[in-house]
C-alpha cells in the first residue's frame, strides 16, 4: 500500500503539494494518511475528496483515508459535511462524527455540484447566512450579499458548463489573525472534469499551435475569456468574477491540469502563474475574499 | 388615428421564474434557467403583433447572475434588435443597484443598449452608447416628446440629431409613423407602473 502524507495545514497553500504527490501515486492501493492535520479549510476538503475520486477513478479502488487524530479536525470536518460527501469516495473508520442537527456556524458546507438545480440550491442556501457574516466579519455592505451569490452561481456553472464532470463547493469564514490580521472568506469549488485546456482544446488549440498548453489554456480563459462556445455572451463569467473579487480586494486562483493561474492583491505575493505541476485532471479554483481594512477588531 | 400604434403590457420576470421553471427556484441564476424565462417572455411577445413595447419587471428578483442576465436581457434585445419582421421595444423594470452590474455588463459585450429604471422613477440608458447617443436620449427622457419641430432646438448639433436617428434605429426610442413625434419610452409604460 503506498502511504501518501497529508499536509498538517490542508489549505490554499499546501493544496499543490498534495495533489502533485496523489496526481504521481503508483498503482498501488493508497492510504490517505491525516492522523497529523490540525487544520484544514475548504481548499483542503475538497482536495482531499478529489484526491479519493481520482485514486478511485484510476485504480478501481477507494483509497484509505487515516482520519486527523485532532478532534477539533474531526468535529470541523463533520460541520462541514465532508463525511456524508466521502461516502463512496473515501474508506475511513466508523469513528468519523455525524454532522450535528442544530443550528450550524458553516457558511455553505460542502455541497456537490452535479446540475443546474444544485447552483439554486447552493444560491438560496447562502442567503441568509452570507448576508450577516458578510456585514459582521467583513465589514461588508448588507447589498454585497447579491455578488457573492453571483460568484457562487458563475463560479459553480463553470463545473456544469465546461468540465462536463461532478464536482463539490465549500465555503467558510476565518480568522486570518497570523497571516493578514483580518478575518476572510475563503471559497472552493473544484471538480474532476476535463479541464481547461480540455474544454478549450477544439475551439482554440489550433491559434497557439506549439505553445498550447494548461498554463496557455488558463491564460485564454482568465485573462481573456476565451470559451468553447462559438456565443459571445459566454465567457463572462470568470472575467465578472476577477473583476468583482479584485473590488473586494481579494484574490482568486485557478489550478488546471498542470499550471496554476491567478490574482492577487497586494496582501498576497504568490506568483501569478505556476506551471510544472504535476498534472492532474478537473479545474481547482480558490477564491479569498478579505475583511475591509480598518476592520481588524472585528 | 392615434400616434401610438402600441399596446404597452408588462411582464413580471418574478413571476415568469416561478411559473415557467419551477416554483422551488427563487432567483434567477445559471443559463438554463434564464433561457427557459427568454422563452417565455418570446411567447408573449409572438401573441402582440407586428409592433410591441413591453416593461419587463426585475423587482422581484432578488439574485440575477449574469448568465441570466445575458440570456435575460441581452439575447431577448440582440435578437429583436435584429429582427426584420417584428419592431419591438422594451424597458427593463427594477434593474437597481444589485442587477444593474451584471445588465451593463451584458449588454456592453455584445454592443447593445436597453432602457432601465434604476431607482424608482428614475430611468438610464444602459449598455453600450456614444456620448451623443446619451446626451440626445436625456433630452427626449426628459422632454417625454420631440416633435418633429422641436428636434433642431432641442439638439442643436448634427450630432445629436445624427444620433438621435441611431436612438430610433436601435429602439431606445419610439418614433411614431404616424406624426414623426419621438417618445420616450418610459413616459409610454408610466401607465403600467
Amino acid at each position: 500500500m503506498q502511504v501518501i502524507s497529508v499536509p498538517g495545514s490542508l489549505d490554499q497553500q499546501s493544496v499543490d503539494d498534495f495533489l502533485d504527490r496523489v496526481a504521481a501515486a503508483e498503482n498501488a492501493r493508497c492510504l490517505l494518511d491525516a492522523r497529523h492535520v490540525r487544520w484544514v479549510d475548504p481548499n483542503g476538503m475538497l482536495a482531499l475528496l478529489l484526491a479519493g475520486a481520482a485514486v478511485c477513478a484510476r485504480q478501481g479502488t477507494l483509497p484509505r483515508l487515516e482520519l486527523p487524530e485532532s478532534m477539533d479536525v474531526l468535529g470541523y470536518l463533520s460541520r462541514m459535511g465532508f463525511f456524508q460527501e466521502a461516502q463512496g469516495i473515501l474508506e475511513f473508520d466508523d469513528k468519523a462524527p455525524r454532522r450535528g442537527s442544530g443550528p450550524s456556524d458553516v457558511l455553505l458546507e460542502i455541497t456537490p455540484i452535479r446540475a443546474n438545480a444544485d447552483v439554486h440550491a447552493v444560491v438560496d442556501r447562502v442567503q441568509g447566512r452570507a448576508g450577516v457574516l458578510l456585514d459582521a466579519k467583513l465589514g461588508y455592505p448588507q447589498t454585497a450579499v447579491v455578488p457573492f451569490s453571483v460568484i457562487l452561481s458563475e463560479v459553480c456553472q463553470n463545473v456544469i458548463e465546461h468540465a462536463d464532470g461532478p464536482g463539490w463547493v465549500a465555503a467558510q469564514a476565518y480568522n486570518w489573525a497570523r497571516r493578514l490580521g483580518r478575518w476572510v472568506v475563503v471559497i472552493s469549488v473544484m471538480d474532476l472534469g476535463r479541464g481547461f485546456r480540455g474544454s478549450l482544446t477544439d475551439e482554440h488549440a489550433a491559434r497557439y499551435g506549439d505553445r498550447w498548453s494548461d498554463s496557455t489554456a488558463l491564460e485564454a480563459a482568465f485573462l481573456h475569456g476565451l470559451t468553447r462556445f462559438p456565443d459571445s455572451g459566454r465567457g463572462q463569467g470568470i472575467q465578472q468574477i476577477r473583476r468583482q473579487v479584485q473590488r473586494w480586494n481579494g484574490s482568486i486562483t485557478i489550478r488546471s491540469g498542470s499550471a496554476r493561474i491567478g490574482q492577487y492583491p497586494e496582501w498576497d505575493d504568490a506568483p501569478p502563474m505556476v506551471d510544472a505541476l504535476a498534472p492532474f485532471p478537473g479545474a481547482q479554483i480558490g477564491i479569498v475574499l478579505p475583511a475591509k481594512e480598518g476592520d481588524s477588531q472585528r | 388615428m392615434t400616434d401610438l400604434p402600441l399596446d404597452p403590457v408588462a411582464i413580471d420576470v418574478g413571476h415568469l421564474l416561478h411559473r415557467t421553471v419551477t416554483s422551488l427556484y427563487a432567483h434567477l441564476v445559471t443559463r438554463p434557467t434564464g433561457r427557459a424565462v427568454r422563452m417565455a417572455i418570446e411567447t408573449q411577445l409572438e401573441g402582440m403583433g407586428d409592433r410591441s413595447l413591453s416593461l419587463i419587471d426585475l423587482s422581484e428578483v432578488s439574485v440575477l447572475d449574469f448568465s441570466c442576465a445575458d440570456e435575460v436581457v441581452a439575447k431577448l434585445v440582440g435578437h429583436y434588435a435584429a429582427a426584420e419582421n417584428k419592431e419591438a421595444f422594451f424597458v427593463f423594470r427594477g434593474v437597481h443597484e444589485p442587477h444593474r452590474d451584471q445588465i451593463e455588463v451584458v449588454l456592453e459585450r455584445q454592443s447593445l443598449a436597453a432602457v432601465g429604471e434604476t431607482t424608482p422613477g428614475r430611468f438610464e440608458l444602459l449598455g453600450a452608447r456614444s456620448a451623443e447617443e446619451d446626451a440626445a436620449w436625456r433630452t427626449v427622457e426628459t422632454r417625454g416628446l420631440l416633435g418633429r419641430d422641436d428636434v433642431e432646438e432641442a439638439l442643436a448639433s448634427p450630432a445629436l440629431r445624427d444620433a438621435l436617428e441611431r436612438l430610433v434605429q436601435r429602439r431606445l426610442v419610439y418614433r411614431s409613423p404616424i406624426t414623426g413625434r419621438v417618445h420616450a419610452l418610459s413616459r409610454l409604460v408610466a401607465h403600467l407602473m
